[in-house]
């Protein structure tokens, strides 16, 4: 994103955030009852870095990742993508976002049941500036041979994996994980864990995932711990250990 | 192919089931406007054509008899085009292997085929070239069976004669070829036969003479001008009163019926399109709601709303096109074979149906705006839901205690029956729209068999309880009261009973009408005129009693004191009071107490011919006298009438019944099974549930069909309400002069919608009662919501 990044070499504070997210809170309506999912929360997100949410549910992780995602609009407070306003953007100028920048990853994999896992990662390549080929991402992910099957014909770990795929297919900047491994036995949710790892390590890609299984923490750079809506501390992790090291 | 398309392909196949129903409904949608608008294009171009290449005359008119100087004065009336004089008349014609005596109408035309009014078309044969030869009408041909050089008798003045027919011919006149009194043809016994003006004027004294005049007008003139004029110059003449095309018999039939299409174009396919836009609303809705999560992933990735919205409007389409692709066969193939039917029944010389590409047109545009109407809602829906929002699972449905709680009524309910209610108390718009549909397909079928039954009341009412008659003779010219008891004298005649009829024109205020006056016996028991009420009804002894629909015609009430213009003998114009009004089914006409008529024509017993009640057993040997008897003009045998409703009327419904069958079956079977087919698939999991916990398989069948039943159990009565509403309707659309639809739907019509839309509901309900029992349990209780 050329013009973005003339912005943010103009106007970048000296670290290189990704996201700025300044006082954003939300209120949303469900059914007849009001819901205050994020009291006010403050937080910056840097590029390249692997930052973990944790805290019990409906603490308002899955709700901040919807907002960094371009998914939803805050109620109050301001939200920035390399020093561009997404407060108040408009419906499409959050597709775009959504299209080029951002790749998601969810709890439940969320693939299209009519499709193959090809076809699936090819609904984001179809549509993206310079992506991978779908074959490409899926060998990524060690999927190579499944190309054909569809969703049902897969195992739960992956699926979520050509879930990954997808998200990555695209070569986005910032890969937004919730629950990734929430659905998985241990061993598959370290193998998901392990391509997430990857695809920081290999592309830089700025990688949040939200979790409320505290031993996926110690593979993070920063852990958030989140708590009621708002952000109850933020821990910078000295030593950093690799998923094949975490144990939960 | 982008991911994306292929997801539609597999969701449609998915859903294929639906697909098909509602597929099935746009295909009878656009086949009923393919079938009407190109079966409506064909005929009105066909007999736009006819006319113009035949130059079908605009005004007509008959007299007693005109000199031919007088030409030059009727091409003088301003308006006038070209004049065409002939000489026509009406005789009995005995027919080889035909036991009845038949009428033939004999009309000049000229020594040497030259272009004029009311052209022929020689289907076969040759132009005659003899007194004795003669074109005969082609249907009348095909109907006996005759070739050409076979031969005719027919009493001409009173004189056996011979008519060779040489050829076969079609006239712009007679293209429905009916006797001006009847509303049927019979074409094995009226017929129409063209001979050289010279031999017909000899044969009936009309020298340099004529008795028929036919003209067209100049662009722009004024027809009641020229009618006007018309009748005040041939007034000396006898003239009988001039008509313009609007009331020349065979151009008002076809007219009719040619504008009943264009009518039909628009209300037919509207039901169907209608009610396929609903369904596709229903299955759209459904397939946003399940999909909410595809959705927000799909808008999660970056593809817009314009993206979504054209994904399910792909989806849609692809539904309606499938549907407009059969639609348009089915169409072409009923538009085919109502055209032949049409062809049958009509006689043009060439009968060419095609599909225009406007009407291809049309239909194209008629279903996408179908589809686009049934997809905007759901499709709004999908594109209107943000991401964020899609991803988490529908907030619970919101349902409140029903009517029934509210009366205190639920302990008389069971659960499954409370599940019912409070199902249909949760979406009362959803329940309508089926209800609406479900109504529409009984009204349907109700409407349908109201044209049969109307048509059976007409020959019941009309045939067996007002005529009577075995035969109704006409004689060449009005008789002495002796003829009526000459006619005791053929045989087999029981009884007889003498008619007067004089032409006649009836003024009230500014209205009149150009009918006749029939004057019968007040004792008559083979006339018996009936009121509204199908009540028999006496003859005043004095004054007019006018059918129900001249009175209206001219806005004459019971007491008024009307005009009559005699158009026969000495023309008497006389103030008579309209002393009685009676209900007739066919025609406009006027009676009176037979004594009075010939008092008002200032003559003694006279009568212009007689309704007989003969033995069958000799009816053989009647007919045979009959056919030689040369007072006779015309004999009217009300059976053969009746025979020939009956036939026309069974092979005109017959189809149009399996038609209207298979429209209405298809509406009943694509609503329940589609609404059926949604609560599947939205309560799966709460039906599965029930089943877990020990519900039967019966129960949850009931509490998932026994919604539609419910709906069918309101749709069935509003459905004979609307039917019943949409036959009056027609009645009142259908009270032309020349006949009336009786509002009469018989039980057996309601029962047979009944029958018809249980048959196609239970069959949807047992498909869906199959899906039901391969509910996988175990299964639906893994996926999420």
């Amino acid at each position: 994103m050329p013009s973005q990044q003339t912005i943010s070499t103009v106007l970048s504070p000296p670290a290189p955030a990704i996201f700025h997210v300044d006082n954003v809170s939300k209120v949303y309506t469900m059914g007849e009852v009001k819901v205050h999912a994020l009291g006010s929360v403050q937080l910056d997100l840097y590029e390249g870095e692997f930052v973990v949410f944790l805290g019990p549910s409906g603490s308002g992780k899955s709700t901040l990742l919807n907002i960094l995602g371009g998914l939803d609009v805050p109620s109050g407070g301001a939200i920035f993508f390399r020093n561009q306003d997404m407060t108040h953007a408009n419906e499409r100028v959050l597709t775009q976002f959504r299209r080029h920048s951002v790749g998601f990853v969810f709890q439940f994999y969320n693939l299209i049941p009519s499709l193959t896992a090809q076809e699936n990662v090819a609904l984001v390549t179809d549509i993206a500036r310079r992506p991978m080929k779908p074959e490409e991402a899926l060998a990524m992910v060690g999927l190579g041979n499944r190309l054909s099957h569809f969703p049902a014909q897969l195992s739960g770990g992956e699926q979520q994996r050509v879930a990954i795929a997808r998200a990555i297919a695209k070569r986005p900047e910032v890969l937004l994980c919730d629950e990734p491994t929430g659905a998985l036995d241990f061993h598959t949710g370290k193998r998901v864990l392990e391509t997430l790892a990857q695809v920081n390590n290999t592309f830089g890609t700025t990688v949040a995932v939200i979790t409320h299984n505290a031993g996926i923490a110690d593979m993070a750079d920063r852990v958030v711990y989140m708590r009621s809506g708002n952000i109850a501390e933020i821990q910078q992790n000295a030593h950093k250990r690799s998923p094949a090291e975490l144990e939960w | 192919m982008k991911a994306l398309d292929k997801k539609v392909l597999r969701d449609l196949l998915h859903m294929r089931g639906q697909v098909i129903a509602i597929a099935l409904i746009v295909a009878c949608g656009i086949a009923s406007l393919v079938t009407m608008m190109s079966t409506y294009y064909s005929l009105k171009l066909t007999q736009e054509t006819y006319y113009s290449q035949y130059r079908f005359a605009d005004v007509f008119v008959q007299m007693k008899r005109a000199p031919e100087s007088l030409i030059p004065q009727l091409e003088d009336i301003p308006g006038v085009g070209t004049v065409q004089t002939r000489v026509v008349k009406d005789v009995t014609i005995s027919v080889e292997g035909l036991a009845a005596p038949a009428t033939g109408r004999l009309i000049s035309i000229p020594e040497q085929p030259t272009p004029m009014l009311n052209d022929l078309f020689i289907r076969s044969g040759r132009y005659p070239e003899r007194g004795d030869e003669v074109l005969a009408s082609e249907a009348f041909a095909l109907a006996n069976n005759l070739a050409l050089n076979d031969t005719v008798g027919a009493i001409v003045n009173s004189r056996w004669q011979d008519l060779r027919i040489v050829g076969t011919a079609l006239s712009p006149e007679y293209i429905y070829e009916i006797r001006g009194t009847e509303i049927v043809p019979d074409n094995q016994r009226f017929g129409i036969f063209w001979m050289q003006r010279d031999a017909l004027s000899t044969a009936f004294d009309l020298k340099g003479a004529f008795n028929d005049v036919s003209l067209s007008l100049m662009p722009r003139a004024s027809e009641t001008e020229v009618i006007f004029q018309l009748d005040q110059l041939l007034e000396i003449y006898g003239g009988l009163g001039a008509v313009g095309r609007d009331n020349q018999v065979s151009h008002r039939f076809i007219s009719s019926e040619i504008d009943q299409l264009s009518a039909q174009a628009i209300i037919m396919p509207s039901i169907f399109l209608g009610i396929a836009a609903f369904l596709l609303n229903l299955l759209l809705s459904r397939l946003v709601s399940t999909q909410r999560d595809q959705i927000a992933v799909v808008k999660a990735f970056g593809y817009g709303n314009l993206a979504v919205c054209f994904h399910y409007l792909k989806l849609v389409t692809i539904v309606v096109v499938i549907g407009a692709i059969l639609g348009t066969g089915l169409g072409g193939w009923l538009g085919a074979g109502m055209t032949h039917l049409y062809a049958d029944f009509y006689h043009f010389p060439l009968l060419r149906y095609e599909i225009r590409p406007g009407v291809l047109m049309t239909a194209l545009i008629v279903s996408a705006g179908a589809s686009v109407l049934g997809a905007f809602l759901a499709v709004r829906r999908a594109v209107n839901l943000p991401p964020a929002e899609a991803m988490r699972p529908e907030p619970p449905a919101t349902f409140r205690p029903t009517v029934v709680e509210k009366l205190g009524l639920q302990r008389w309910f069971s659960a499954p029956s409370r599940i019912i209610l409070r199902n249909l108390e949760r979406r009362p718009i959803q329940g309508l729209m089926s209800i609406v549909g479900l109504t529409v397909a009984v009204a349907i079928l109700v409407v349908g068999r109201y044209f049969t039954d109307a048509m059976d009341a007409i020959v019941n009412i009309q045939f067996r309880t007002i005529q009577r008659e075995d035969i109704a003779l006409v004689f060449n010219a009005p008789l002495s009261a002796q003829a009526q008891f000459d006619l005791y004298h053929l045989p087999g005649v029981m009884r007889s009973e003498p008619f007067r009829t004089v032409p006649a024109r009836m003024r009230f205020g500014h209205y009149y009408k150009l009918t006749g006056i029939t004057g019968v016996e007040p004792t008559s028991e083979l006339r018996q005129l009936l009121d509204s009420k199908q009540r028999p009804v006496t003859l005043p002894p004095e004054g007019l009693m006018l059918s129900a629909k001249l009175a209206d015609l001219l806005q004459a009430k019971l007491g008024d004191r009307i005009t009559v213009e005699v158009l026969e003998g000495g023309r008497p114009h006389r103030i008579v009071t309209v002393n009685g009004i009676f209900d007739e089914l066919v025609g406009i006409s006027a009676y009176m107490d037979i004594h009075a008529l010939n008092r008002l024509m200032r003559e003694d017993f006279t009568l212009s011919g007689a309704y007989l009640q003969v033995d069958v057993q000799q009816q053989a040997k009647l007919y045979q006298q009959l056919k030689q008897t040369p007072a006779v003009a015309s004999v009217a045998l009300r059976q053969t009438t009746i025979d020939q409703f009956e036939n026309i009327i069974g092979q005109s419904m017959a189809g149009f019944t399996v038609v209207l069958i298979g429209f209405a079956s298809v509406i009943a079977f694509g609503v329940v099974y589609n609404a059926a087919r949604i609560a599947l698939s939205e309560r799966g999991r709460e039906l599965a549930t029930l089943r877990i916990i020990g519900f039967t398989r019966e129960e949850i069948t009931y509490i998932l069909l026994g919604e539609q039943a419910v709906l069918l159990a309101i749709a069935i009565p509003a459905g004979f309400a609307l039917g019943f509403g949409l036959a009056a309707m027609m009645t009142h659309l259908y009270d032309w002069e020349l006949f009336r639809f009786p509002l009469v739907i018989t039980p057996a019509s309601y029962a047979f919608a009944f029958l018809v839309i249980m048959c196609a509901a239970v069959a949807s309900g047992a498909i869906i009662r199959r899906q039901l029992n391969q509910l996988d349990l175990i299964a639906v209780l893994k996926t999420r919501e």
